[in-house]
């Protein structure tokens, strides 16, 4: 849960991007920390393996500036996505306030997509979250692969798979190219701050 | 994890950081949610690392010991302490919800910074079970 300091004016909130490994989580984040190197007072932390996979997570602290007169501060995580990492998947869970889930748009990858939104649920389950009742927004990434002839798909096959019964905002994106990443940012944002908002006086 | 605390709450809890420790020679101190936000910090000025990192890895590391310390068998280890060459971390849990950071140098000695520490938790619990 988000903490506010009604004193300072400030809140901090929890992002987390799921879905799952190789999905373009880290792109994600790594996309939005070099458009907005300026906002982000840090490096990015990225916890990983040997191979370049998210070990732990990936952590980015970003300042959107002023709402409703507080200072807002979102805390972007990525968990990591493989399956063996449930462990540390189910930490970086703990007290999240928005979750946007990076599916993986190649058409080898539908039955990993579908098995890690399963997995969110049961992991916010045990803490007593609901997927369906949190902020989430979709993000179909990795669409500019279809230009290259690699099988992706549908939009309606992905919204069939993951969207049907949350109906929430999706995003057909590019992590690589940057297409729709801050467009899906700009999306959780505004849900996760509209579920706070009935805290803030 | 629910939890509010209100206005009075947090100016105790950071006077209690600053009476207790920044004054003591303590580096840098921070009180964190297990989500791995900042409650309250202080520091003694001359701290150049950005602690909100600092707190999402707090909690991570602290959120894996305790997974670890369930693994064989322990309820928890309720306190860590990691030692540097200049620096050193200490971690300690304040009630189930809150974690103590301090960050100190040669200067403070780790049975004072214990001693400060405990007695730091004890006024906190009072603070945050008046809520
Ligand atoms: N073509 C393409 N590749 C992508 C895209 N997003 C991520 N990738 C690649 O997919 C791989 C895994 O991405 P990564 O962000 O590490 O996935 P994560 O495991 O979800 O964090 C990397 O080689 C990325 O460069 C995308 O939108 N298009
Ligand atoms: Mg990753």
């Amino acid at each position: 849960m988000a903490f506010i300091n009604l004193k300072k004016k400030e809140v901090q909130a929890k992002i987390v991007y799921y879905g799952p490994g190789r999905g373009g989580k880290t792109t994600n984040l790594e996309f939005i920390y070099k458009k907005y190197k300026s906002r982000i007072p840090t490096d990015m932390v990225a916890i990983k393996t040997h191979g370049d996979r998210t070990l732990f997570f990936d952590f980015l602290p970003f300042d959107i500036g002023t709402i409703k007169g507080y200072s807002v501060r979102m805390q972007l995580y990525t968990v990591p996505g493989q399956v063996k990492y449930n462990a540390t998947r189910k930490l970086v869970l703990r007290g999240v306030d928005g979750i946007v889930f990076v599916a993986d748009s190649m058409q080898l990858r539908r039955e990993k997509n579908v098995l890690s939104l399963k997995n969110a649920r049961e992991n916010l389950a045990a803490y007593k979250k609901d997927l369906t009742k949190i902020p989430l927004v979709m993000q179909y990434n990795k669409r500019d692969l279809g230009e290259q002839g690699i099988p992706l798909l549908s939009v309606e096959t992905l919204q069939q798979d993951l969207n049907a019964d949350l109906n929430v905002p999706f995003f057909e994106a590019s992590a690589l190219e940057g297409k729709n990443v801050v467009e899906t940012l700009k999306k959780i944002i505004s849900l996760t701050m509209a579920s706070l908002s009935k805290d803030l006086t | 994890m629910e939890y509010t605390l209100d206005q009075k709450q947090l100016d105790e809890i950071e006077a209690i950081l600053q009476s207790d420790f920044i004054e003591m020679g303590v580096h840098c101190v921070l009180m964190i949610d297990m989500a791995g936000n900042i409650i309250s910090s202080l520091d003694n000025g001359e701290v150049s690392f950005d602690i909100y990192s600092l707190a999402a890895l707090a909690a991570g590391n602290f959120g894996a010991v305790s997974a670890m310390a369930n693994m064989v068998g322990e309820n928890e280890f309720s306190l860590l302490f990691h030692k540097g060459q200049d620096e050193n971390l200490h971690f300690s849990r304040v009630t189930g919800e809150f974690l103590l950071i301090t960050i100190f140098g040669k200067e403070t000695s780790l049975g004072f910074l214990r001693l400060k520490v405990a007695e730091a938790i004890k006024k906190f619990e009072t603070i945050l079970q008046s809520s």
